[in-house]
């Protein structure tokens, strides 16, 4: 599975949607419904899965499925 | 059957099923106990509600212990579901933010200190107070603490105090209830990271510490927690009462170790 797929499949499970539903250039925050809470758990849903660690400041730029691939494909160990 | 088999428990605390409170409902669950919960507002309704059903329960109350007139009603509300409770656990702490940044001494301010004790460790006993009346013998009640509370812990700041506040609060509340057969105590749980941790500066520093450190050379999990909480909230553990146990891979035993990390 690719890195962009396992992210999506991250984020729809996170939100509790349909991988259908979660395109490249979703915004967590105003597509997704996501809320604060969830995007805390987002962050530390995608370091678990890829091992990485996504600083408070990273995480702030994150807003988008787009910006967690690439932030994962940048990163990756 | 279960070990908790025909107690009725109530969950404080979860947001998430990261939460230490879901560690803990969980492991209740599987030993047969039946469950309620609470949540804080109306954001952690939807949250709590789906990981209630999850567990089988269909009780989930609003409860915002910063107002007494809401642990009046949840209470009320509690009763018109059972007529009586065995285990309650508080799950509760808050800080603001800035309190976990930088030093003690730079961070640290009067309403912060208050709102900390207040909402981390009065809490507890203001639960405790409204419960009373519906808790039955050989009931028990149990919170949450961490090693700020005996020990100095960079970036846990404020919350270090108020923790110690709560393990206080957990050995005077012994003493009161205890003719009651009722039992108070504490779990200090090693570092786990939750949402509310999250907010902890340098918290992956902690974690990673405490990997290397610790004599069992992992950080703990929810389950450790929840089999912990378990256990002390069970007849099992019926001579125990004003006990801080540590589940934390045993970390607060070390003086010094050679280990560099």
């Amino acid at each position: 599975m690719s890195v962009e797929e396992k992210v999506r499949g991250i984020v729809a499970k996170q939100l509790g949607l349909g991988e259908d539903e979660v395109n490249n250039e979703s915004s967590f925050i105003d597509d997704l419904g996501a809320d604060s809470l969830d995007t805390v758990e987002l962050v530390m849903s995608l370091e678990e899965e890829f091992d990485i660690e996504i600083s408070d400041d990273e995480a702030e730029n994150i807003l988008t499925v787009q910006a967690a691939i690439d932030h994962v494909n940048n990163n990756a160990n | 059957m279960g070990f908790l088999a025909e107690k009725k428990a109530l969950i404080t605390g979860v947001a998430s099923n990261r939460s230490i409170a879901y560690g803990i409902a969980q492991c209740m669950a599987r030993e047969g106990a039946e469950l309620a919960f609470t949540y804080q507002n109306e954001k952690l309704q939807p949250r709590v509600e789906k990981i209630a059903k999850s567990l089988d329960s269909e009780i989930c109350i609003q409860l915002d212990v910063a107002e007494d007139e809401q642990i009046d009603q949840a209470f009320r509300v509690l009763n018109s579901h059972w007529q009586d409770l065995d285990i309650l656990v508080h799950s509760i702490a808050f800080a603001p933010t800035e309190e976990f940044k930088g030093t003690y001494i730079d961070s640290v301010t009067r309403d912060g200190f208050k709102l900390a004790h207040e909402i981390s460790s009065y809490s507890f006993a203001a639960l405790a107070k409204a419960a009373r009346p519906m808790l039955n013998a050989n009931g028990a009640l149990l919170t949450l603490s961490y090693l700020g509370a005996v020990k100095s812990v960079p970036n846990y700041n404020v919350m270090g105090p108020a923790k110690a506040s709560l393990e206080a609060n957990v050995r005077f509340l012994a003493a009161d209830l205890g003719s009651d057969a009722i039992r108070v105590n504490a779990i200090s749980a090693g570092p786990i990271k939750t949402l509310a941790a999250a907010g902890i500066g340098g918290i992956r520093d902690l974690l990673k510490h405490v990997e290397l450190m610790s004599p069992l050379q992992r950080n703990i999990t929810i389950e450790n927690v929840g089999n912990a909480a378990a256990f002390l909230c069970s007849d099992l553990a019926a001579g125990i009462t004003g006990e801080i146990l540590y589940v934390d891979g045993g970390y607060h035993n070390l003086g010094m170790t050679f280990e560099v990390d």
